[in-house]
């Protein structure tokens, strides 16, 4: 029954990306991360809150993903994983990987910070685990914990 | 070799320790001397900011050296008023420049800045950001008017958003350090400096009144207390009140402690305690001449 109603939500893809173990409710935030607006030609699958294992998934038809795109996801979802599905099977599979340094994906929460102007400065962090993930402006040296989602450019 | 001059956080102990020697040199030389250690060469001073004491520094410091200053002006008369960016005006002015001084109210402009310029760019102040220079100077203070390794410090006043004590912290954190931080309760040191400094192995003691750290520290060091943090005119007239040091809150002090303070002073400091033995703030001061000397000579050597 289970599997049934599985497959009923989430039908299995040809070819492309599925993003798996998404922390859950995450799911939007990462399509926002991954640019995928809707207004592009993919077809996109999002299954949020599975109620057996608490997380989301995400599945992006005829498009595979790469690695560096995709580690931006660890930002906000930590134990996400990238399957790349070839004709139906599973041809790679990896975790994604909290990147050292970030350019261009989230803004400085510090509104004073010369990122946040029109000077051409690109605004980028150097990324830290401590307690949480914590990205530090490598401007003005503002660090972001909790609330990265809501600087994501 | 030393390029640019942004944050002191750039700077190893080491390093620190070279320009701080380095300006004991060229002391002499900033108390009415003079050299040709940068003679030919060119100090642009670039201000968004009005600073005549750090820009007038810089400016001695560079002619002590027998240099040479040009200054972009007033901004009001300049290209920046016909709206170019800092980065084009940067990328101009190391055409014209063997260095570049920027005070600028945004921060991280002075990082941004070293990226367009094909020279080194010293940071003047950005915003509520970096003034490595400042911190250079009050180093060299301590050090020489008390001593830096180990020092019992005191830093008083607005520990919130006084990027000079951040600084100082951070720097004073890499020279086993003890640390009275002295302000009232709206005005703490951010918890992440406090962080910070916990990891590096720098023992804190926070407090609200000044009386718990006056009598055994080295160094007390004030900062200004702005009427515009607090809501209430009557609460500020108490705590600044609070933490007015007199002649006479100098009694049961260590006899070889001394005063400091960024300055310009407004009524941290009884003009009664300027005559003591305590009082450096002014020599202070001076002191920023052969540390920016001392800087100017290794950004362009």
């Amino acid at each position: 029954m289970t599997v049934q109603s599985k497959e009923l939500r989430v039908r299995r893809i040809k070819n492309g990306t599925v993003i798996d173990h998404i922390t859950a409710g995450q799911a939007l935030t990462v399509l926002r991360i991954l640019g995928i607006t809707g207004q592009s030609d993919e077809v996109v699958s999002v299954v949020m809150n599975v109620s057996d294992r608490k997380k989301d998934i995400v599945k992006i038809e005829d498009r595979e993903l790469d690695p560096e795109e995709v580690d931006t996801i660890a930002l906000i979802s930590p134990d996400a994983t990238i399957n790349i599905i070839r004709d139906y099977k599973v041809a790679e599979k990896h975790e994604v990987i909290l990147p050292q340094h970030i350019e261009g994906v989230v803004r400085c929460m510090n509104p004073n910070c010369i990122t946040n102007t029109d000077e051409p400065a690109l605004a980028g962090f150097e990324i830290s685990r401590g307690k949480g993930v914590e990205l530090r402006c490598v401007y003005c040296g503002k660090v972001i914990t909790d609330q990265i989602a809501d600087f994501l450019i | 070799m030393m390029r640019h001059v942004i944050s002191i956080k750039d700077f190893s102990r080491d390093t620190i320790d070279g320009i701080l020697d380095r300006a004991a040199e060229l002391e002499s030389i900033a108390s009415g001397g003079s050299s040709n250690i940068l003679s030919g060469r060119i100090l642009a001073t670039l201000f968004y900011e009005p600073s005549t004491r750090t820009r007038l520094s810089f400016d001695s410091a560079m002619k002590r050296l027998g240099g040479n200053v040009i200054d972009f002006g007033s901004i009001e008369v300049s290209s920046i008023a016909k709206g170019e960016n800092l980065a084009d005006t940067i990328s101009v002015l190391s055409g014209y420049a063997d260095a570049i001084v920027l005070r600028h109210p945004r921060e991280g402009a002075a990082r941004m800045a070293s990226e367009f310029s094909s020279v080194p760019v010293i940071n003047a102040g950005d915003g509520a950001g970096q003034h490595p220079t400042q911190t250079l100077l009050d180093l060299y203070t301590i050090r020489k008017e008390s001593k830096l390794n180990g020092v019992k410090i005191a830093l008083v006043g607005d520990l919130k958003y006084g990027r000079t004590v951040h600084s100082l912290a951070h720097a004073l954190s890499m020279y086993n350090s003890e640390m009275y931080l002295v302000s009232p309760e709206q005005l703490k040191m951010p918890d992440s400096i406090k962080d910070d400094l916990t990891k590096s192995g720098t023992k804190i003691i926070e407090t609200t009144n000044i009386d718990d750290a006056i009598g055994v520290v080295d160094v007390l060091y004030l900062t200004r207390i702005q009427k515009e943090r607090f809501p209430d005119p009557a609460e500020y007239q108490m705590v600044a009140g609070s933490y007015k040091v007199t002649k006479d809150t100098l009694k049961e002090v260590k006899d070889d402690l001394i005063i400091m303070h960024p300055l310009p002073r407004v009524n941290e400091i009884d003009s009664d305690v300027d005559s003591t033995r305590h009082a450096v703030y002014f020599r202070q001061s001076f002191y920023g001449v052969p540390v920016r000397m001392a800087i100017l000579s290794m950004v362009m050597a």
